[in-house]
């Protein structure tokens, strides 16, 4: 703890002891963040694969599953899920006869940021699928691999140089909405500011603390996507 | 579906909307002037310009508006100078505050929009433009900025967008916008489906409205680079 006095001293803010509060709301912050960022990817996927594909019902269902999330606000869908969610799932515990579920904050923001940047991703990894030159898949196919196959082994491997760019813009606007999942009570770093920040009578310096958190996220963020992004453009030749 | 509690609180959602388009609007159009000068600040090649405005931009999109508005909103009483100064009658207002720290933020995003059209100007125009002998403010006035906001164009529609739909923070700060009006529903009657989904297409229907007008303007602004027709 004597490190945590310091690096609140260090920081020339003085923050009365609630510094560790803070940061036990960026931990709480970092973890909505990253498993938000896991199902947004496996949906991206989904709807990336859904997009493209010869079905015309699997084409639909996409179209409309982006068109409603980019066009909502988030906040409007976060609290939707945060208290239709509960009725809903209280409505199929008494009909299955299960006991009383909570539908915890945590839970309902973590899989609306994760359905919302879903719908991001489609478009990310959609754009990066169509990337893909179709040589190399016709040469997949012409070697008798399964479209699965072809997928795992071919595709997703190139895809992902194409999709890095936006992938990464998609996660810092995510990391940065996290912040909304304090509006519907998860103690995350915003709330515990407002917390610090009333008993102090000091909420500007606590909101500025946490803001400049943000700004820590999203630069460490940026120095490992430039990282992992020279991993995947190794033998691309550029101007 | 209780279809009732939406038709009863009809009035409510429009007042809600129009505190929306107002919240909306008027972000845009400050922020719009703010950008700017932020723009070409970030373009200048004077450091004392370029630092400043880099530094704004990047605090700017690098941090939640949601923490942007609380710093304004709940944090600007911590100042006795600024409690006991005229802009307190900015501040003490949420509606005020809503305002000011959406056009704060749409600034940022607007300037780095237009930071990288200026920078994308083809050089031949600007070449062209000194061999017609125009200084540098007509330069900047006829020739660059009118290109760059062209070129910006799709993606500011896009800001717009996010405005939009960023205005919905709005609602946590006590304001009865569109979303503020669907709080107040549900906690009155607790029908969450209803108050909020009804919020959710009122959304809809502007972020259509402002595709569509974006599209329209594109149409207009673009009208030279369409292939021609017979």
């Amino acid at each position: 703890m004597a490190f945590l006095t310091i690096s609140s001293k260090a920081l020339m803010f003085d923050l009365h002891g609630y510094f560790p509060m803070i940061l036990e709301g960026m931990l709480l912050t970092v973890e909505v963040a990253l498993l938000s960022l896991l199902i947004a990817v496996i949906l991206g996927l989904i709807g990336a694969l859904a997009k493209l594909s010869k079905s015309r019902i699997a084409r639909n269902a996409a179209a409309v599953y982006t068109t409603l999330i980019r066009g909502v606000p988030d906040l409007v869908l976060m609290t939707l899920i945060f208290f239709g969610g509960q009725i809903m799932v209280n409505n199929l515990g008494d009909s299955m006869g299960w006991d009383y579920i909570d539908i915890s904050p945590f839970v309902a923001g973590t899989l609306t940021i994760g359905f919302i940047f879903g719908a991001y991703m489609t478009e990310t990894f959609r754009g990066g699928i169509l990337a893909v030159s179709s040589g190399e898949i016709e040469a997949a196919l012409a070697f008798g691999m399964p479209s699965w196959k072809v997928f795992v082994r071919i595709t997703f491997p190139l895809m992902v140089r194409h999709a890095l760019p936006g992938f990464g813009n998609n996660w810092m606007v995510l990391a940065k909405t996290t912040a909304l999942v304090s509006v519907i009570g998860l103690h995350d770093m915003v709330y515990n500011a407002g917390v610090a920040g009333g008993s102090t009578r000091q909420p500007f310096t606590f909101y500025l603390v946490v803001a400049l958190m943000f700004l820590c996220i999203t630069g460490l963020s940026d120095l490992g996507l430039q990282w992992v992004n020279r991993r995947f453009s190794v033998g691309v030749r550029k101007v | 579906m209780d279809y009732n509690v939406i038709i009863d609180n009809l009035p409510l959602y429009l007042s809600g909307l129009w505190v929306t388009i107002q919240l909306v609007v008027m972000a845009l159009v400050a922020g719009f002037g703010l950008a700017i000068p932020l723009a070409l600040m970030a373009v200048s090649k004077n450091s004392l310009l370029r630092y400043p405005a880099k530094t704004y931009i990047y605090f700017f999109r690098g941090t939640p508006l949601l923490v942007q508005m609380f710093m304004l909103y709940h944090g600007m009483g911590q100042f006795e100078a600024i409690r006991e100064s005229v802009l307190w009658i900015v501040f003490k207002e949420a509606y005020w505050c809503a305002i000011t720290a959406f056009a704060l933020n749409t600034a940022a995003y607007t300037a780095e929009i237009l930071r990288g059209a200026i920078e994308q100007t083809p050089f031949g125009e600007i070449e062209a433009a000194n061999a017609g002998g125009m200084s540098k403010s007509t330069l900047y006035r006829r020739i660059i900025l009118p290109g760059s906001f062209r070129r910006a164009l799709p993606a500011y529609g896009n800001e717009v967008i996010f405005m939009l739909h960023g205005s919905a923070l709005a609602g946590v700060i006590t304001i009865v916008d569109l979303f503020g009006a669907a709080k107040i529903v549900n906690s009155r009657y607790f029908v969450p489906f209803e108050s909020f989904i009804t919020a959710g297409f009122f959304y809809l229907c502007c972020t259509f409205c402002i595709i569509w007008f974006f599209k329209w303007v594109e149409k207009h602004w673009y009208a030279h680079l369409r292939p021609r027709t017979h």
